[in-house]
């Protein structure tokens, strides 16, 4: 079974991948007559080169990380829920109804307020496949799927219709009252005297996002809920033999997975736009699927690869404003990573295993053969 | 910590030190991409005829997410780029939130709407009166129309492109009262600006019912729809740029508004930009109709003379184009 030591499982073999990744778009930069190692620099000290480019790597890594969890719950169950998208957008909703329309004396309330909303919202929107899937058997990677593009035109109804204040052509909400503004790092930071940029949007979100990877870790393996779920994902008829109802499992998982790509949006549209904007999500919730194959569904995982994701949001930012380099090549730049990391796994994986096994039977036929001598 | 610390001065200095080196202008295109020969794209081509008339140089970049929409305000105002120059009216917020941190700046917005524009000093808001424009073209197709069915095929359905429709549809009725008219929307998320595979669907599907004439105004999407038109044998009409090159005599003119021209004129008034609201009209030719080798064989002399009757009518006040944005409606088209 465990044929690798753990750290090689965990950080050797998507270090190896991430690098193959980043090897190959080197050779695309060069294609495209643009230096690759002023590229890397320019990516590596405009993500994590000063507080401001921090500020804005953090921010992206908080949003990845909320739908990168959402994704690994359900993978613990063995659903492919492909639906953080319509969720986070349902939960942006639900922030934003919060947000406008209940007058918050202050932003701690505001902020539990609006996690509520926002993951009360989402898990309503991830309900409804994971019902399909528990008492019909709809497949559920067809119906979440299906869910993106039905939240995507609820939400354009709600904000051309509904929110949008008369006048503006933008289908936007208003902005939210100021004391629903979080503080961002800048502010928390002030205080302890570290000086962090004032322009970047990294906030106070990410804390609840890293209190979500613990929470997260304890469900999954210190609960017994956490072990039905663990136990339902490796075995549907084993669980079932052992009293597990899969309908319970399937919707419970389901909905905490909902429930935190929802809560993405306390980041993103609370915390950064803070008002509603049409794509506030903009492909966050299928980033976390491959953030959650990278991390192996764990949550230290999730958060190393949700830390690599932003720095590649940020850096591809950096990229597109001081060089010529292409959108279009960030976006393979970032598709190399998740090819790699995710699709392509095994290809790292089984020759590092290959190694190791050799390495194993090496060690094992020395030891037989010493106390034969 | 103090090595990172060493790393931000270091890049505090670049950036200052650029910024006193060099006050160029900066150009934000928004997320349709700069090549959608449409709208960012006639915004590029006013910046690059301002560049090869100049031989000045400019800052661009195209937006990819949502959070760079401030994000790049901020960084070309820290490099002290001046005026800069936004398309698109989703970035009308980030211009209103940023410009009051850079006084000495001028932010230049096209299309967007500023509810305090009175408060931002240094802003310029540009805005075309497409629906008079629209008009004419809608009279254009009404006039070649032999079916009396003509198309409408938007990009994303905002109050924007529901404008576009509406004076289209006012146009094609003053000509032909009985004309049917099909609006569709590509989609619902902005996605629908860059949807060319879709958009030739779609004009599939109205030339299956009955439409000869289509008008695109969708952005990169609009592509697809002048595509599928040309292959069906029927005539579309472009929109922003003149898009009648595309397709030569499939495309029965294109609806020019004249996002190049405002920004070349940003550009050339530099740092000396007048601010305040700037509303480019048919009276201005900020928005018309295109006439060219390419279409001249389609246009008689009977639709030109209507058109410029309509043209200095609209002009002179006698005809009114209803806006969409008056009371959110259309009177003469349901979406």
């Amino acid at each position: 079974m465990d044929t690798m030591p753990k750290w090689v499982d965990a950080l050797l073999v998507p270090f190896i991948s991430v690098l193959i990744a980043f090897l190959i778009s080197g050779v695309v930069i060069v294609a495209i007559g643009e230096d690759p190692i002023e590229a890397v620099k320019l990516m590596v000290t405009g993500a994590l080169g000063s507080t401001y480019g921090w500020g804005f790597t953090l921010y992206y890594a908080t949003n990845f990380i909320f739908t990168g969890l959402a994704v690994a719950i359900a993978f613990h169950a063995r659903l492919f829920n492909i639906g953080g998208e319509g969720q986070a957008t349902l939960g942006g909703l639900g922030v934003a109804l919060a947000c406008l329309f209940i007058p918050w004396p202050h932003w701690t309330l505001a902020l539990i307020g609006a996690m509520l909303a926002g993951a009360l919202f989402g898990a309503a929107w991830a309900a409804i496949p994971a019902y399909l899937q528990a008492k019909r058997g709809s497949h559920i990677v067809i119906t979440t799927i299906m869910f993106n593009f039905i939240g995507a035109a609820v939400l354009n109804y709600v904000l051309v219709n509904q929110l949008r204040p008369a006048g503006s052509m933008d289908p936007a909400s208003a902005r939210f009252p100021e004391a629903t503004n979080l503080p961002t790092l800048h502010e928390l930071l002030a205080p302890i005297g570290i000086e962090f940029s004032k322009a970047a949007p990294a906030n106070v979100s990410l804390l609840i996002a890293l209190l979500s990877c613990f929470l997260l870790w304890l469900l999954v393996w210190r609960t017994r809920l956490g072990y039905e779920i663990r136990a339902f994902g490796h075995s549907e008829t084993a669980a079932v033999y052992a009293g597990i109802s899969p309908v319970r499992i399937t919707m419970i998982a389901m909905l905490i997975s909902g429930a935190l790509a929802g809560m993405m949006a306390i980041n993103n549209v609370m915390g950064e736009a803070e008002r509603l904007v049409l794509n506030s999500v903009e492909g966050a919730g299928f980033i976390g699927i491959a953030v959650a194959l990278m991390g192996r569904s764990h949550p230290v995982g999730v958060l190393l690869a949700a830390i690599l994701f932003g720095f590649l949001y940020q850096g591809g930012a950096e990229l597109a404003l001081w060089t010529d380099i292409p959108r279009e090549l960030i976006i393979v730049i970032q598709a190399l990573v998740i090819l790699f990391t995710g699709a392509l796994d095994n290809m790292v994986r089984s020759p590092i295993e290959k190694i190791f096994l050799a390495r194993r039977r090496a060690r094992q036929a020395a030891q037989a053969v010493e106390p034969a001598e | 910590m103090s090595m990172m610390k060493h790393l931000a001065g270091a890049v505090a200095a670049v950036a200052l030190s650029a910024g006193a080196a060099l006050a160029e202008p900066a150009l934000i295109f928004d997320l349709g991409g700069k090549f959608d020969k449409s709208f960012n794209e006639a915004a590029f081509m006013g910046a690059e005829r301002w560049a090869q008339e100049t031989g000045g140089k400019y800052l661009e970049i195209e937006l990819s997410s949502e959070a760079q929409r401030e994000q790049a305000l901020r960084r070309f105002a820290e490099r002290g780029a001046n005026p800069i120059v936004t398309t698109g009216f989703a970035m009308a917020d980030p211009v209103s939130q940023v410009a009051p941190d850079y006084p000495d700046i001028k932010f230049v917005n096209i299309d967007g709407f500023f509810p305090n524009l009175d408060e931002l000093p240094n802003v310029l808001a540009i805005s075309f009166a497409e629906h008079e424009g629209s008009y004419l073209v809608g009279m254009l197709a009404a006039k070649k129309s032999e079916s009396g069915t003509i198309g409408f095929v938007g990009g994303m359905d905002v109050p924007l492109i529901r404008h576009f429709a509406c004076g289209y549809a006012q146009g094609a009725k003053a000509v032909n009262p009985d004309i049917t008219i099909i609006p569709n929307m590509t989609g619902t998320t902005p996605a629908a600006w860059n949807d060319p595979v879709k958009g030739g669907e779609l004009a599939k599907a109205q030339v299956g019912q009955g439409a000869d004439v289509i008008y695109a105004a969708a952005g990169g999407t609009g592509v697809g729809v002048l595509q599928a038109a040309a292959d069906e044998g029927i005539l579309s009409i472009g929109v922003d740029s003149n898009q009648n090159h595309l397709h030569p005599g499939s495309v029965l003119t294109s609806m020019l508004k004249r996002v190049d021209v405002a920004v070349y004129n940003a550009l050339t008034a530099g740092e000396n930009l007048e601010t305040g609201q700037l509303s480019l009209s048919l009276a201005d030719d900020g928005v018309g109709y295109a006439v060219d080798e390419n279409n001249e064989a389609l246009l008689t002399e009977d639709m030109i003379s209507a058109v410029e009757e309509a043209k200095a009518g609209i002009i002179a006040g006698d005809i009114e184009v209803t806006s969409y944005y008056a009371n959110d409606s259309c009177p003469v088209l349901t979406f």
